[in-house]
């Protein structure tokens, strides 16, 4: 690994200073993405500032039946965090069905959503990249890919995020906090995530020295019956191949309100049936872009939502 | 997590600085590069070998030790982050001359073939019986699937921790 200097943060504000002077910098959570990535000389930080002392690991449920996560929360306590297991079981869902119970007690929830993407091609220095070094090309779109993106990608990146709770978080339209020398914002978890378009290398739209200190989700009611549903190679430990976030509401037997992570489904006002379901899962997927190896995640897509949304409406429709 | 304690940021690095850590519950003090993982530090610097390298980039589970009572995997940890934080390995799970409950029922139900993820399953183990997620062999398996056996002793891995879990009492829910 090389070399670099360390510096722990006691307070929020010296944190965020800290990175701001220091070009190379970057700050460090549980490190389970970070470490390896430094020690494969993908990542070369020049100085890393610890932030696990900082105050931000609260849970809380909130008056309006929101919940507030603390950015340096770890994954397995906001899992089984009562609020969380109760009135959002999609984001507890999503939370233990990632990764291992080892990394699930390192990992913060800020540092989840900066994880960084597993396609091996970025992992690997040697392999051009245009997320890591933007102009060399991208491996995958003629490589190995099926792990990739079939929604969302671009001429230059198809790497998936690998974060499972994002996907629950933006099924319910989570808000990031952050702060900075400048001031505290928040940011729509759409708006967090960027696609690659023509900048893969620009993944969220966080500034040099801008910390998230905390995840805010929306009280709705509805989302006491919520689900996550993931699919992969393997049957624990394993990144999903594809995944579904949904939440749906229902009144004498038709749909009032639904959220699916692969976005608002064209299914309010229709029958809370199959049919309909499989129909609004078509019109999801209607743009997906395969590759070769690829292809089956667009049927593999639109079964899970219905898997889903069937899930949560069985015998209770 | 200390929230309390005021110190100033002092950077140290990239040359070895002396630090102290809390390793099964004695202070250790030892001369380490930031870049140094625990695993390294532990193995490396101070001798405790118990803990081990498999795969280097938190895959395998070789190297689970407890930081703050919690199972972590230390080669994903740097050593200096660790300061304040005590760190329990597999050397210090039992009084000397003693085996702890799980490393007994380790033995008694043959949990292993060659024996070098078994540290890591172990730790991770006993830590999976005070989470409380061991009612039945599916939930053993999804919560120890961070623990990687290639001789594939899982049959009596599950055995060993089933065994503990029921003499212990309670476990199950």
């Amino acid at each position: 690994m090389r070399p670099f200097s360390y510096a722990r943060a006691a307070d929020v504000a010296t944190a965020i200073a800290l990175v701001r002077e220091h070009p190379s910098s970057a700050f460090l959570a549980g490190g389970t993405t970070e470490v390896d990535l430094v020690r494969q000389g993908v990542l070369r930080p020049g100085l890393l500032v610890d932030i696990n002392d900082l105050p931000l690991d609260q849970i809380e449920d909130l008056p309006d039946g929101g919940l507030r996560i603390g950015a340096m929360a770890r994954m397995s306590d906001v899992a089984r965090a009562p609020g969380v297991v109760q009135r959002f079981p999609v984001i507890s869902q999503a939370l233990v069905l990632g990764a291992s119970a080892q990394l699930r007690n390192m990992a913060s929830m800020g540092g989840n959503l900066c994880q960084r993407v597993r396609c091996s091609y970025f992992r690997d220095p040697a392999s051009p990249c245009n997320k890591r070094d933007m102009g060399s090309g991208c491996s995958a779109l003629d490589g190995m890919h099926r792990g990739h993106a079939i929604l969302g990608g671009s001429e230059h990146c198809i790497a998936t995020h690998p974060s499972d709770v994002a996907v629950a978080l933006t099924a319910l339209d989570a808000v990031v906090h952050t702060t900075a020398s400048g001031g505290d914002r928040m940011i729509g978890i759409d708006d967090f995530f960027l696609l690659p378009g023509a900048t893969p290398d620009r993944e969220h739209p966080l500034e040099r020295g801008e910390l998230i200190t905390a995840i805010e989700v929306p009280g709705w009611p509805a989302a006491r019956r919520s689900v996550y549903l993931k699919f992969r190679d393997r049957q624990s430990y394993e990144f999903a191949l594809a995944s579904v976030a949904a939440a749906i509401q229902i009144q004498d037997g038709t749909v009032t309100a639904v959220r699916l992570a692969l976005g608002e489904a064209a299914l309010t006002g229709r029958p809370a049936t199959a049919a309909s379901f499989a129909a609004a899962a078509r019109e999801e997927l209607a743009q997906a872009e395969t590759r070769p190896m690829n292809a089956f995640k667009a049927v593999l897509a639109q079964r899970a939502i219905v898997r889903a949304l069937s899930t949560l409406t069985d015998g209770k429709a | 997590m200390s929230t309390d304690v005021v110190t100033p940021a002092a950077e140290r690095g990239p040359e070895a600085e002396t630090a102290v850590l809390t390793v099964n519950g004695q202070p250790r003090e030892l001369q380490v590069e930031p870049r140094v993982s625990l695993l390294d530090a532990l193995r490396e610097q101070l001798g405790l070998t118990g803990s081990k390298k498999g795969c280097d980039q938190g895959t395998c589970g070789a190297c689970t030790v407890w930081v703050d009572g919690r199972r972590v995997l230390a080669c994903l940890t740097l050593a200096v982050t660790c300061e304040g934080h005590p760190v329990s390995t597999i050397e210090g799970l039992a009084a000397a001359g003693d085996l702890h409950p799980m490393q007994a029922a380790f033995v008694e139900h043959d949990a292993f073939q060659c024996g070098y993820c078994t540290p890591g399953q172990i730790m991770s183990a006993v830590k999976l019986l005070e989470e409380g997620h061991a009612s039945d062999d599916a939930e053993i398996a999804e919560w120890m699937s961070g623990n990687i056996c290639r001789c594939a002793a899982y049959p009596n891995i599950r055995a060993a921790i089933r065994t503990v879990r029921d003499a212990a009492g309670g476990e199950r829910r």
